[in-house]
């Protein structure tokens, strides 16, 4: 029976779904780019608004399928942040180019519920559909720019591996369930360590690699953030990563998978090897977006710490360093991938190493947003990132994870080497002086702003935020 | 007021960078002035003189980071004042050596600059092992544009070089103090990062031992300690002048007084086994640098050489900790850093001029420039060790501090005595005298140059002569620490000891 409580906890999600309907039904009555995206907008923004009543409910379980609680609202809060963000992106580098951006905001929306769906599953079933809803969402989204083969070959890419991805999920799903007689995580914890429902819980995990990029889940990475416009592979590297980790570390604790043998062993390799190949793999690369994919690799296995650490510090410490961690990743790559969207010019993308050559000469404020995002990625203090990475090292250390912090450190020091390969290009003289470049909207400026206030916000004084996550 | 030292160069490199508007030079009288306002606020606490009880001049404490007990705790005693009044004074001759040479984007020149020097003060006050890592780290940023923006031929890879050692050994001692951290958590129950709770904690010896590796490699580097000094040359060599007077003056003081501050004190234990191991180090350091020095063709990387060489002193002296070398040690800082800042800028000006830094085109330089080649023999010859000038007297004490503890590394160290001459005046035979090798017309030192460099020269005078004056200052901090140790040793062996390392049990 669902309480008049329980539909209040679960505005949020409610809220999206209203809106992807609301814009739908826009678009099918009267295209309008403006209009479509003030409904998206608006859309989100009631979304927030809805967060404060359900904050005052939690924690609470409705239906076996969701559970809302403080860390999961304060996902979705990130998560539609994000939303927001790559809206106004999408908004300005969809504006010069051809074709109708219109379905763009209906899928973002729907992502945005598959995300904060998966935030708070705790069945399978939910886990499930959250991740499909998803994944479906950003299928399109990565090939919407039709005429663009790069993009056409990414979201076919992304397509046939996630369609392999999810085979593994259900056929996992379905082992552990023939071995235990139920979906539900906290339930699943009665067995484990039986050889079929281990089997299982690991082609769930090889599924939740390859959405996670995860070594040797990862080698789509690289190919569909590069060929995925600008602005979604910003939504791809923070909502969609982000949701499944808040998943996997619930499924994680409430299962108990991380006590199984085997899996206890596979996981912290996982991490190490993610760690090292994705910070080597971006030593030598001379795209951007694929500097920065490796280096999300990279991230994924340093935020494995926090999952692989909280079988033994407690949920708590594990979800508050997952969290810390994700605010600054999603702020500072969503402030990386703004760069390159305002980079761009309107026939091709600017991700090329040469494309910010003297940026600090040329568009200084463009080139003062980036580099602090790339220092933040490093985890250099006063930026969100060092908090994060402090809380890993915390969460580590507890757990006795030397191995896994060992890592950290050579991967940070590699990290460091392209990073600041990236700032130093834009620190040179460029050869010829440039054509005075497109001067992007005001918008744009403000959402840089914003971000880049919120990274040496949460670097300089990261209490506020923590208080939420640990009153 | 401990922390408006550090405001005061923050703000001040901001508006260094907005000045670049008002003209060239608007941003180097700011910078000037900033480090001025600095000076002027340290003047009370020289003045108000230093009592024999107490410890700590000034001290100030804000909440930060509640969750972990994190505080922005800033405290003074003796070293810190007098690293800090180093570190200002040298900050006004890196604008002075950068007055000409610094052509482009001078307002971000500064504002780097600035920003360094204000990283590096609150290195010598933070009194929180959480806020000490921000600034440890945050220093090198600002350090790295200076390599990387105004540097020589090969600064990008210098520069990257200097940042990956910096931070990759700064990351084990992030390891290190967050670990320590948590041991007093399972302990008290209280997460802190205090300098003052942490020094309680109670450690195995084993644990201990991993903790001050963790501390005891990023210091190293930072010092720099064989093996752990392949970074030192290039950044050295490549930096802007401004930046070489800065990391060979000031930043590598940092290192040691991470060693003075953290290592010896959290870890008595293990600290009293490793000597062996650090003292012998540092005398790898005094040989291998100065041997090393001697062979270079390149001006300034024989200077970062021989800093290589004084180090190892600094290393020598910190693992004996005793009064007299602890005294050496704290006067060697000193006056290392006013000696190798005016042969970094002699070195500058030298390139500025004839544009190679390479001794095998110079030569005969003396009668084009008397000036510039009196002071260069000057700055030589203390760094030498000339008694009467500072060098000589932190090394000196060094080596008689180091006596007491072990005789047959102290007269390996006393080698380096020998070795120093030899390179020091190698530098002026190859520059200055001989005949000349390419025809220079070059102008000799103007009167700011004479300025900046005749109060090196007074400085490294006074304190050659006048040592004491020094010495006062940061003699309540040597007392203070040292009885720590003998009340341990007192309680660990029935007769009291002369002040060599040894087991220290904990109350």
């Amino acid at each position: 029976m669902i309480t008049t409580s329980d539909l209040i906890a679960l505005l949020p999600l409610i809220a999206l779904s209203a809106a992807a309907v609301v814009v739908m039904l826009a678009i099918a009555v009267r295209r309008n780019h403006r209009l479509a995206f003030v409904l998206t907008v608006a859309g989100i923004l009631i979304s927030l608004i809805t967060i404060k009543s359900a904050s005052d409910l939690v924690p609470r379980v409705i239906t076996p399928l969701v559970l809302v609680d403080r860390y999961g609202l304060v996902f979705i809060v990130m998560a539609l942040a994000a939303g927001l963000v790559t809206a106004v992106l999408c908004r300005e580098y969809f504006h010069v180019r051809e074709g109708h951006p219109e379905e763009i905001y209906l899928l973002i929306l729907t992502a945005l519920l598959g995300a904060g769906v998966l935030a708070t599953a705790r069945h399978f079933a939910s886990f499930f559909l959250g991740l499909e809803i998803l994944s479906v969402s950003l299928f399109v989204l990565i090939a919407y720019p039709l005429r663009e083969n790069r993009s056409l070959e990414a979201g076919v890419k992304y397509l046939v591996l996630s369609g392999v991805a999810s085979a593994f999920l259900l056929f996992g799903m379905a082992l552990v369930y023939a071995e235990t007689g139920t979906m539900e995580f906290s339930v699943l914890g009665g067995a484990p360590g039986t050889f079929p429902s281990t089997i299982g819980t690991m082609l769930i995990l090889v599924a939740v690699g390859f959405k996670l990029s995860l070594v040797p889940f990862h080698l789509w990475t690289a190919d569909v953030y590069q060929g995925a416009p600008a602005p979604i592979t910003a939504l791809l590297a923070t909502v969609s990563k982000g949701s499944v980790f808040i998943l996997l570390l619930r499924y994680g604790l409430e299962s108990g998978i991380l006590r199984v043998p085997v899996l206890d062993v596979l996981l912290p390799l996982i991490a190490v090897v993610s760690m090292l190949v994705g910070n080597f793999l971006a030593l030598r690369q001379n795209n951007i977006k694929r500097i920065l994919a490796y280096s999300s690799i990279a991230h994924m296995g340093y935020l494995l710490v926090a999952v692989v650490a909280s079988n033994i510090v407690g949920g708590d410490l594990a979800a508050e360093a997952l969290l810390i961690y994700l605010a600054a990743y999603f702020a500072m790559t969503l402030a990386a991938f703004g760069v390159v969207a305002v980079m761009s010019p309107a026939d091709r993308e600017a991700d090329d190493l040469e494309d910010y050559t003297g940026l600090f000469w040329s568009r200084p404020w463009l080139a003062t947003v980036f580099s602090v995002a790339l220092l933040s990625l490093a985890g250099i203090p006063l930026t969100a990132g060092f908090i994060g990475k402090f809380y890993l090292f915390t969460a580590g250390s507890q757990g006795s994870l030397w191995l896994l912090l060992g890592a950290l450190i050579v991967g940070s020091g590699l990290g460091l080497y392209y990073y600041l390969r990236v700032v130093f290009q834009m620190a040179q003289a460029p050869e010829l002086a440039p054509a005075s470049p497109k001067t992007a909207p005001v918008g744009m400026h403000l959402l840089l702003a914003a971000l880049l206030l919120l990274i040496v916000g949460l670097g300089v004084y990261p209490a506020p935020f923590i208080d939420l996550l640990h009153p | 007021m401990l922390a408006a030292l550090i405001l005061i160069l923050v703000v001040g490199g901001l508006v260094a960078w907005l000045a670049e508007r008002y003209g060239a030079n608007a941003p180097r009288w700011v910078a000037a002035v900033a480090l001025a306002l600095d000076g002027v606020l340290l003047v009370p606490y020289f003045a108000r003189g230093f009592p024999d009880v107490g410890v700590w001049l000034d001290d100030v404490r804000w909440r930060w980071i509640p969750r972990f007990g994190i505080s922005f705790h800033l405290g003074m005693d003796g070293v810190s004042l007098l690293l800090i009044a180093l570190t200002i004074f040298l900050g006004f001759m890196a604008v002075a050596a950068s007055w000409t040479e610094i052509k482009q984007r001078i307002g971000f020149f500064h504002f780097n600059l600035l920003w360094t020097l204000a990283g590096v003060l609150g290195v010598f006050l933070a009194l929180d092992l959480f806020l000490f890592f921000v600034f440890w780290e945050i220093m090198i940023v600002p350090m790295y544009f200076l390599i990387a923006l105004w540097g020589h031929e090969n600064r990008a890879y210098a520069a990257i070089k200097f940042f990956l050692f910096t931070q990759v050994s700064g990351l084990l001692m992030l390891l290190a103090l967050v670990v320590l951290a948590i041991i007093h958590y399972r302990d008290s129950g209280v997460y802190t990062f205090d300098y003052f709770d942490l020094l309680q904690t109670n450690l195995e010896v084993d644990t201990a031992l991993w903790l001050m590796l963790g501390f005891f490699i990023a210091f190293t580097v930072k010092l720099p300690g064989v093996p752990f000094h392949t970074w030192l040359p290039d950044a050295h060599t490549q930096a802007p002048t401004g930046g070489s007077v800065i990391l060979a003056g000031v930043m590598l003081k940092t290192g040691a007084y991470g060693l003075l501050r953290f290592v010896i004190p959290f870890f008595p234990e293990v600290v009293a086994d490793f000597s062996p191991v650090a003292m012998g180090l540092g005398v790898a350091g005094i040989l291998y640098g100065g041997m090393l020095a001697f062979a270079q063709s390149d001006m300034k990387r024989l200077v970062a050489y021989s800093s290589i060489s004084h180090m190892g002193f600094v290393l020598v002296g910190l693992y004996a900790w005793n009064a007299a070398a602890l005294q050496g040690v704290v006067m060697t800082l000193l006056a290392h850093g006013v000696s190798s800042a005016a042969l970094f800028m002699l070195a500058g000006s030298v390139q500025e001029r004839i544009h190679t830094r390479d001794m095998g085109r110079m030569g005969g330089l003396w009668t084009d420039v008397p000036r510039m080649a009196a002071i260069g023999l000057f700055f030589s010859v203390a760094a030498l060790g000339m008694p009467g000038l500072g060098n000589f007297i932190g090394e000196f004490l060094v080596l008689l501090g180091a006596y007491r503890v072990d005789a047959p590394v102290t007269a390996a160290a006393a080698l380096g005595l020998i070795i120093a001459p030899v390179y020091s005046l190698i530098l002026i035979q190859r520059a200055f005298h001989g005949g000349a090798r390419e025809i220079h017309r070059i102008r000799d030192f103007g009167a700011r140059e004479l300025a900046a460099m005749s109060l090196l020269i007074v400085a490294t005078v006074w304190m050659g002569v006048y040592p004491q004056s020094m010495l006062n200052v940061s003699d309540a901090w040597v007392k203070n620490s040292l009885k720590g140790w003998q009340e341990g040793i007192v309680q660990t062996y029935s007769k009291p000891s002369d002040g060599r390392l040894a087991n220290r049990r904990r109350p």
